[in-house]
């Protein structure tokens, strides 16, 4: 085979791959999501965080603002710690409320933000004092028996 | 005595298998040691390029086509019964990406350029073209074996994302073209469910080990073969077998490291 | 050693898995000179070639290549000594994937530095020495055997070696590449002032063109002589080789038990 159409096939096939390579990343992956801006970090204090993982998206209104960047037992209080950077476009009020959510019923546990009403806002390194832990499936499997016990028999 | 026999016959087996393994770690070794040559004269290394990879394209994409409608498909029937369609784009997705993309086509590119490679170099070895090269003073090794392990090496990654890729596609036509499950959620659940260095790149690690081991297992058995006729089918047919095993066992191996330790 | 033979076999023996194949080779081999070993199939002359070539390390004794013993150079001083030498494979083992031209550059490009245009006039030049210019742009699998056996003598003689080895040269080609290869085989001898061993059994072919003769039995030299010392030579062995009769030291049958006793007849 000549040289020069060897070269145009093996280019082809090289560029196809990387193309293949590029697509995967961001158009099946989370690579068009990792956002290379600045991000600021901030923690916070749950009794219980179920499935919650490292990762984890962070979400606001809908829309991915940060990620979950590690998840530690404080053995002072007994409770995890959750640390998140979020992005430094999004700012949040120094009394928003971090709740742990599930999308859908089985999928995967994210942290959802609700903004208060304070003025001044988060900066690096803040905690976030109001919390929700996850709902876990046994205790509210355990909570509708008991309340159905309780009822009276009709 | 029939037992002792067999007990000969296990142990012959056995020192016969590592001293083959050996063999094949020492032959790996003397191939990067003779690379730079190889380097230093690309073109050679893109002849190889041209028959292991762009030869492999065209079963490499059918079969990622087929194999992404198969997930669709099935997915969706599965997922069907637990009200979450939407999450097909996910399955189909992790599962080409992290498993089938780099096992299935390792398994496809050890079938097809894998037994080729074996094949020729048994033929270049029967008639004694290898030896004709070793009187002309010139390294085999770095002539023949080495452009060959970097055409492997170098293609397999790149056909497997383009499995993955074409896969993704076919689930996508399955699902979302002819199912009519909705697109948004195909790719928005998708996105957000793979992850580019958890998922991606393992799965292109895993590509790269699977092209160096389908890569050395043909080069050896090749250069290993007996010069005769039955030597290099012989050689052919246990490259595909052994380098097939190799891939499912490091893929196991893998997957542990990356994914079990959670 | 004597600066007129370029190799020097002395006391050359070499077992193969505890069985002797070579035993007390003595042989020299002068410069400019032709020098055929005959045998009969299996005796040990290949083996000896491939000592020559060096890809072989006697048990014992040694082989010397202008003045230098093969088995103690270490592989790059092999490889020194392989560029001076060219072999000639028995069905010519050009390389499948070359085209003809590609096949004759092949040493050039790895071992020189020559720019593509002088190393196109070589090629053809050598082509042409063998009568095949025309072929250059074709691929070995569109030759005939004779054909493909001139190129590779082509490829052999690219850099011009001081030593050509073949094997079996002969074999295989019908009488009229048989002829021509042979005259190919003496003209790039005297021509590049080479020295040439011929590994063959072809008797009359190579004893027409060759200055000396060496003949092996089960690894052993059982004769060796100028062609017309052993065309009159009056040995058994030698007699039944050159004139290629069915029966005597080499015998037509393969040693058996009886044959009565093997088709179960009594006496």
């Amino acid at each position: 085979m000549e040289r020069t159409t060897l070269d145009l096939w093996v280019g082809i096939f090289v560029v196809a791959g990387i193309a293949a390579l590029v697509m995967l990343a961001m158009k099946v992956g989370n690579l068009s999501t990792y956002n290379v801006s600045e991000t600021y970090q901030v923690h916070a204090y749950f009794t219980n965080i179920g499935g919650l993982k490292p990762k984890a998206s962070i979400k606001s209104a809908g829309v991915l603002v940060g990620r979950v960047t590690g998840i530690t037992l404080d053995t002072q209080r007994y409770e995890a710690k959750v640390t998140m950077s979020l992005d430094k476009r999004y700012q949040f009020p120094k009394d928003t409320f971090a709740n742990i959510l599930t999308s859908g019923l089985l999928g995967e546990q994210y942290i959802g933000l609700m903004p208060g009403g304070d003025e001044e806002m988060l900066k690096d390194g803040e905690q976030l004092k109001k919390t929700q832990s996850a709902v876990v499936l046994e205790d509210l499997i355990g909570k509708f028996l008991y309340n159905k016990a309780a009822e009276p028999a009709k | 005595m029939p037992i002792a026999k067999s007990f000969r016959a296990i142990g012959h087996r056995s020192v016969n298998a590592v001293w083959r393994i050996g063999l094949a770690t020492r032959f790996f070794l003397l191939t990067l040691r003779y690379s730079g040559n190889g380097f230093r004269r690309f073109h050679l290394i893109i002849k190889e390029l041209f028959s292991t990879g762009v030869m492999s394209l065209i079963i490499i994409v059918v079969a990622g086509l087929f194999v992404g409608m198969v997930l669709g498909l099935q997915g969706y029937e599965t997922l069907k019964r637990y009200g979450s369609e939407s999450a097909l784009g996910v399955m189909v997705a992790l599962g080409l990406v992290r498993e089938l993309g780099p096992v299935v086509a390792a398994l496809l590119f050890a079938s097809r350029a894998g037994s080729a490679m074996t094949a020729e170099i048994g033929l270049m070895k029967a008639t004694e073209q290898i030896s004709a090269m070793e009187m002309m003073a010139v390294n085999p090794i770095a002539r023949i074996v080495a452009p060959r392990f970097w055409a492997g090496v170098i293609s397999m990654p790149l056909l497997a994302a383009l499995f993955s890729a074409v896969g993704v596609f076919g689930g996508y036509f399955v699902g979302v073209v002819q199912i009519g499950v909705d697109e948004g959620s195909f790719w928005s659940q998708m996105q957000a469910a793979v992850d580019f260095r958890e998922d991606i790149l393992n799965g292109v690690i895993k590509s790269f080990v699977f092209g160096t081991a389908v890569t050395v297992i043909a080069l050896f058995e090749g250069y290993d073969a007996p010069p005769t006729a039955e030597g290099v089918s012989g050689a052919t047919t246990r490259t595909v077998v052994t380098s097939s095993l190799a891939i499912l066992m490091l893929d196991f191996v893998l997957t542990a490291m990356m994914f079990g330790g959670k | 050693m004597s600066a007129q033979n370029l190799v020097e076999i002395r006391d050359l023996n070499f077992s193969y898995d505890r069985r002797p194949v070579l035993e007390g080779i003595n042989m020299n081999f002068p410069r400019g000179k032709l020098v055929a070993i005959m045998g009969l199939s299996g005796c040990g002359k290949t083996t000896l070639l491939r000592h020559i070539g060096g890809s072989l390390k006697p048990t014992r004794g040694y082989v010397k290549v202008d003045g230098q013993v093969l088995h103690e150079l270490d592989q790059e001083g092999l490889y020194a000594m392989r560029r001076k030498m060219g072999m000639l494979f028995q069905f010519g083992a050009l390389f499948t994937d070359m085209s003809v031209y590609d096949n004759v550059a092949f040493q050039m490009r790895e071992h020189t530095d020559l720019p593509e245009e002088l190393i196109h006039d070589l090629v053809l030049m050598k082509l042409h020495a063998v009568g095949l210019r025309g072929t250059h742009n074709l691929m070995p699998s569109e030759l005939s055997g004779g054909m493909a056996r001139r190129v590779a003598l082509a490829r052999t003689v690219a850099l011009d070696p001081m030593l050509i080895m073949y094997d079996e040269p002969f074999a295989g080609l019908d009488p009229i590449s048989l002829t021509v290869v042979g005259d190919l085989i003496r003209r790039l001898n005297d021509a590049l002032g080479a020295t040439s061993v011929v590994v063959t059994h072809d008797v009359q072919e190579s004893l027409k063109i060759v200055d000396y003769v060496y003949f092996m039995a089960h690894g052993v030299i059982v004769a060796e002589g100028t062609p017309d010392q052993i065309r009159a030579s009056d040995r058994d062995f030698v007699r039944q080789f050159v004139h290629g009769e069915m029966d005597g030291p080499v015998p037509f049958h393969y040693p058996g038990g009886d044959y009565r006793q093997d088709l179960n007849l009594r006496a």
